[in-house]
């Protein structure tokens, strides 16, 4: 693989922001990760959106029910890490309060080839399978319209969808 | 200490339109409102996120006031919310805490540092604006008023006798009279809220 196949395969943070704002998003309720800087830089600087920092991932799930309660918009974005620590979360407040929201998850330790040894890749597709989440996988900005079939699923379905996010390490670090 | 069904009746003199979220108050609640389509008993839903809820339903509706009785141990659970609200700073959120120093629905285990937790304190060094702790009910009737008077978001912790349950889940009284989904939607039709 040369480096210009490796450029062009980026997911960059200007296609995810514009896909939130196509989906009319009003909320982003978020976590950071130590690669999310110039997503966080773009989403502050967009004033249609309101960023609601939470400190643990499981509360990004009831803040979410609660602004989707009120008619809102939101979008949780989260690491596969928090994903999992949020189990019961997910269970009680989004899937037991029938919310429709969408959750990016940054997927920690995706390879794509090779043989992964990020226990928080490894555990990511099971743990959403053992909770009947569905999800789409976007590595890059070609993927990017699978953001928006994720949102419509998620109004479809009234249930949360999931984003795996897996070019965590350099898309929306640029 | 107070009775949580008598310093409800207290408040729901003070209620006006604002969402009640009774959170573990619940159970006694549903017999004391007098707007039931502003009342969002979601029992429940996962321990420690009720404040959570709280905080993104004042965020979508800034101009309805959004009252929360939460409860020591889910505050124990989820203490970093109060950090998010404080810095979101909804001014129309009023944050109660009942405090029963313990785990009542599962038999009253006490709940970590049960009697020597002054949760107005944590509040305010969250960054609440205004917090304050009541154990009895007179003076939490005579202050409601001015606490209601002010913008949010504020924390007031109540301390109340525990209602302790020792029945198996199955044989307590059912007092949820909708679904959680019923009741959210009771609330936008209410408020005409397109969800």
């Amino acid at each position: 693989m040369n480096d210009a196949v490796v450029t062009t395969a980026q997911l960059s943070p200007e296609v995810v922001l514009n896909e939130l704002k196509k989906q009319k998003v009003t909320h982003v309720v978020w976590l950071p990760d130590s690669e999310t800087n110039w997503l966080y830089l773009l989403m502050k600087a967009e004033p249609s959106l309101h960023l609601v920092a939470v400190a643990r991932e499981g509360l990004a799930c009831s803040t979410a029910a609660g602004l989707a309660a009120g008619g809102k918009t939101p979008v949780i974005l989260i690491q596969n890490t928090g994903l999992m620590e949020s189990g019961d979360s997910i269970r009680g407040w989004l899937l037991g309060l029938s919310v429709p929201v969408v959750m990016m998850v940054g997927l920690r330790g995706w390879t794509r080839h090779g043989v992964t040894t990020d226990t928080a890749a490894v555990y990511t597709e099971p743990f959403l399978n053992a909770f009947g989440l569905k999800y789409y996988i976007v590595e890059s900005d070609a993927d990017a319209n699978r953001i928006g079939v994720a949102f419509e699923e998620a109004r479809k379905s009234k249930r949360p969808v999931v984003v795996l996010v897996a070019d965590e390490f350099h898309g929306f670090n640029r | 200490m107070m009775y949580t069904a008598d310093m409800l009746k207290v408040f729901n003199e003070h209620r006006g339109d604002a969402i009640v979220i009774p959170g573990r108050g619940g159970i006694f609640w549903v017999d004391i409102s007098k707007r039931v389509n502003l009342d969002l008993p979601l029992g429940d839903p996962a321990m420690g996120g009720h404040g959570a809820f709280a905080l993104g339903l004042a965020l979508a509706l800034p101009e309805r006031r959004v009252v929360l009785f939460d409860s020591e141990g889910d505050v124990q659970m989820g203490m970093s919310i109060l950090l998010s609200v404080a810095e979101q700073r909804p001014a129309n959120f009023y944050h109660f805490m009942l405090d029963n120093e313990c785990y009542a629905t599962t038999g009253g285990q006490p709940v970590p540092n049960a009697k020597n937790v002054a949760y107005e304190a944590i509040a305010r060094g969250a960054g609440y604006p205004r917090a304050f702790a009541f154990s009895e009910l007179d003076a939490f009737g005579k202050a409601l008023p001015g606490i209601l008077a002010e913008p949010g978001p504020v924390f007031t912790a109540l301390k109340v006798h525990p209602n302790i349950q020792n029945q198996p889940i199955g044989q307590r009284r059912r007092w949820m009279t909708r679904t959680r989904d019923q009741a959210i939607l009771d609330m936008q039709r209410e408020l005409r809220i397109a969800a």
